[in-house]
């Protein structure tokens, strides 16, 4: 039943959440049912009726030892099966040659690519406001890094989310496995812009990258179209135009 | 240790001799029943605060940016509409609000301190006047934390867990004053925590009446012991940590700003560190007041004494080395992640002793449904569910995705009100008798009960879903995301669902204050019961035991015994009524 609630999943790693997702969703059911039936037959069974005494008992060490060794055995199970897709996750990187950097600040995520030199830091960098385009089938490596406050990239169908901390630089990756446009909302308490913080990630085909790249990653691409694309994005805007002046609005409010 | 007990004694002559007056007797009182009652009044009235804060987010989540009914008188430049600055403010303000002024002052405070004493047979707290001087100074904190609503600004708006640098600097949210004093409130109430929780433990190791053995002692007191020890471990972590935030504030020092060298993870660390055992702080009271009337109402003796005790124990310390699991996203090493998945998995384990001892308290039992046994059974079964969705959030993997959304809302709420409240109105329902003297109305009881009980969960079960859907927690407008907008007729069903539970609320606060003035006349022990505070007079008189302290023969839940005819035993009975004649 929970589960069908899961938006639908577009990354490698994301099958491995759901895996276990689903796995703890089975044993706590079923575990819940089986308590509940007990709890409910005791109840029916048990209930005062003249004439019956309760049973006189203080427990019983063979149960006791029971219902200790077969949930820490479950619970031993879960933390092995959850180990490698966390060290998959979070613990390593895949190899790869396509790098983006993050920068999030009240309230806007702005997305880094190095330009035709593969460098950050130099003259030909390319910034997105609020939009990250990536070819899927590949995996992608995201450097996060935050201005002013945490915030948090969260990608539902994805699985993906990794906080951005200021001070920091935190290496993450994903790869994404069908093509389409994903809603990128911050996660982490930010500020009164929190709720609308939103990127979009568009994944593309890798010909279709490579045309949107040719376009606009390009030495020449001129900084307008950089604007209009990002522009695009549109749904956040209204939000993004209290973005600049934080405590000006949180001034006025009150 | 003789100091303290003569003291004892002399308030007891003390109160035998003559009247105190209306302000010692009602105001500065060191009877720990007094106190008792005012934690109680204190924490009751926070949670009618509590309450419309989270209705107003509740409203705001339903019918986004419409005017909240009512709210046109405080917010008239909107019209009664929430702005986010003040939806963060309702939030961070119910959640600090519910946890650190209703279920500690009712758990803690009340519960705390009208059953130690009371139940392993001492006539007061070790220190009585540390223990008014506990309750005033959280008066006091009350007081600041309430004057953060008038402040220019506006209350603190950080979330409870006041994240830094979003809290260490003032433009970032648009708070000033609110987040100070909502720094200045915490460390003055972690002061008063410290006060109480020596008193507490001082009392259970010092002051247990003749035959009390720690093993002779009920489980709610264990409870409140372990908790005791928690809080002084515990709070002072959040204290330190509240100050260091109010000197990045004030002073300029960067213990949490990156931007002069500091670190914004310590604050995550500090808070968690605290923030971990607090949970417990928040359950364990609770699940004590379930190991208590439970047999009470099964009419038989707990399921594994020990098993509860020590698995509680367990809890206790494994509490502190498994907080890193609010972290796992948040750039912590993932290999420190990996060791707190450990730990988290094991301290599920003595949550799992507990509920099935519980159930094996029911198997055989002689159940009797009245108002108390209504409420722990619906403690131990939303436990079950509050329990059982965190080993979601256990795994690494899993907890990547439902971390910040409305699962974890769903797990804390099934946990804080599913447990914790729930397990505060089993023992309103259970004490109000020994406390105030008069039995609560049962008819209004029970409408309180299954309004309250059915409302619960339409208000927090589709949290799981919409958790599982993506919605993140702390957004202000869900309809701002085209991710969510399918399952916004659940924010609705919710919203109903909270505004009922908040109307049931009003039976019950009718029921009690009708009952306090005009309820029947209890008697002394009304649910035949066995521990000690039953033994004394109803309500209890300063000093708790007349001119002799009670002796203790045996564990607090003989049901049934076959040493006795009647189906209880009293803590207190020299010999079981049959063997009696041939025993004196």
């Amino acid at each position: 039943m929970l589960n069908w609630w899961l938006p639908e999943n577009v990354s490698t790693f994301g099958q491995d959440i759901d895996w276990l997702f689903h796995l703890i969703y089975w044993i706590t059911g079923i575990t819940f049912i089986l308590v509940t039936v007990a709890f409910l037959a005791f109840l029916a069974i048990y209930r005062d009726r003249p004439g019956r005494r309760a049973r006189y008992t203080h427990g019983s060490t063979p149960l006791e030892i029971v219902w200790t060794v077969v949930p820490a055995l479950i619970l031993v199970v879960l933390t092995f099966l959850s180990v490698p897709a966390w060290s998959k996750i979070k613990m390593t990187q895949p190899p790869t040659d396509f790098v983006v950097e993050m920068t999030a600040k009240q309230f806007n995520f702005q997305f880094v690519y190095p330009g035709p030199d593969g460098k950050f830091g130099t003259p030909d960098d390319k910034t997105f406001l609020d939009e990250v385009h990536v070819p899927v089938g590949k995996p992608i490596r995201l450097n996060l890094k935050a201005q002013d406050v945490i915030h948090s990239l969260f990608v539902p169908q994805l699985r993906f989310k990794q906080d951005a901390v200021p001070g920091r630089e935190i290496a993450s990756w994903f790869e994404v496995t069908k093509p389409g446009k994903y809603e990128v909302p911050c996660a982490e308490l930010c500020g009164f812009g929190h709720s609308g913080m939103r990127a979009w990630l568009y994944a593309h085909s890798a010909e279709d990258y490579a045309r949107w790249a040719a376009e606009n990653l390009k030495a020449e691409a001129a900084p307008a179209t950089q604007q209009a694309s990002a522009g695009e994005a549109g749904a956040g805007e209204t939000t993004r135009a209290a973005g600049p002046a934080p405590a000006a609005k949180g001034a006025s409010n009150r | 240790m003789s100091a303290t007990t003569a003291t004892a004694h002399g308030h007891a002559a003390h109160a035998e001799h003559h009247d105190v007056g209306f302000v010692r007797h009602y105001i500065f009182s060191t009877d720990h029943k007094m106190i008792a009652r005012q934690f109680l009044f204190m924490g009751l009235a926070m949670l009618i605060l509590g309450g419309l804060l989270a209705l107003m987010v509740r409203w705001q989540l339903a019918w986004p940016e419409t005017p909240v009914p009512g709210m046109s008188v405080f917010l008239p430049e909107t019209g009664g509409i929430l702005e986010p600055s003040t939806y963060n403010m309702a939030f961070t303000m119910h959640a600090t609000i519910m946890i650190f002024f209703v279920v500690m002052p009712i758990l803690a405070g009340a519960f705390g301190n009208f059953c130690i004493p009371l139940m392993i047979g001492a006539r007061d707290m070790a220190f009585p006047f540390l223990n008014m001087l506990s309750f005033w100074v959280a008066a006091v904190a009350a007081v600041i934390m309430l004057a953060g609503f008038f402040v220019d600004g506006g209350h603190a708006a950080a979330g409870w867990t006041s994240y830094a640098p979003l809290s260490a600097v003032p433009q970032y949210t648009g708070t000033n004053w609110g987040q100070n004093l909502w720094c200045i409130s915490l460390f003055v109430l972690g002061v008063s925590s410290m006060m109480g929780s020596i008193n507490y433990i001082t009392t259970i190791i010092n002051m247990r009446a003749p035959g009390m053995k720690l093993f002779r002692m009920p489980l709610v007191v264990w409870a409140l012991f372990i908790t005791a020890i928690l809080l002084l471990l515990a709070l002072p972590v959040l204290t330190s940590a509240v100050a260091m935030l109010l000197f990045d504030r004030w002073l300029g020092t960067s213990w949490f700003k990156p931007a002069g060298g500091g670190e914004p993870l310590l604050w995550q660390h500090l808070f968690w560190y605290f923030g971990h055992p607090e949970v417990y702080i928040l359950i364990l009271p609770a699940m004590g007041i379930a190991s208590e009337i439970l047999p009470v109402f099964a009419r038989k003796p707990i399921f594994g004494y020990h098993a509860m005790a020590f698995s509680m124990i367990a809890i206790a310390f494994l509490s502190w080395i498994v907080y890193g699991h609010h972290m796992f996203v948040s750039g912590m090493s993932p290999a420190l992640g990996m060791a707190f998945t450990v730990t988290t998995m094991i301290i599920a384990v003595p949550s799992a002793i507990k509920t099935f001892n519980w159930l094996g308290t029911l198997w055989g039992g002689r159940i009797q449904f009245k108002l108390p046994m209504l409420w722990a059974l619906a403690f131990v079964w939303m436990f079950v569910i509050g329990g059982l969705s965190g080993i979601f959030m256990a795994s690494t993997p899993v907890d990547i995705y439902i971390q910040d959304t409305y699962f974890i809302v769903a797990h804390i709420h099934y946990v804080v009100f599913g447990g914790s409240i729930m397990g505060a109105f089993a023992g309103i329902y259970f004490w109000f008798p020994k406390m105030f003297g008069r039995m609560l109305n049962t008819a209004l009881g029970h409408v309180h009960f299954w309004l309250t009980f059915v409302f619960f969960n339409v208000t927090f079960f589709p949290m799981h879903i919409i958790g599982v859907g993506g919605q993140m927690r702390r957004i202000y407008n869900p309809l701002q995301y085209e991710f969510l907008q399918h399952q916004q007729h659940w924010n609705v069903i919710m919203t109903v669902g909270a505004i009922c539970l908040g109307l049931a609320q009003i039976v019950f606060f009718v029921n009690f204050f009708w009952s306090l003035f005009a309820g029947k006349k209890a008697p002394q022990n009304p649910w035949n019961s066995n521990t000690l505070e039953w033994a004394a007079a109803t309500p209890p008189p300063h000093g708790n035991w007349g001119s002799t302290l009670p002796t203790v023969y045996r564990g607090p839940y003989e049901y049934s015994s076959p040493e006795s005819r009647d189906d209880f035993l009293p803590q207190t009975q020299p010999a079981p009524a049959r063997a009696g004649a041939a025993r004196h």
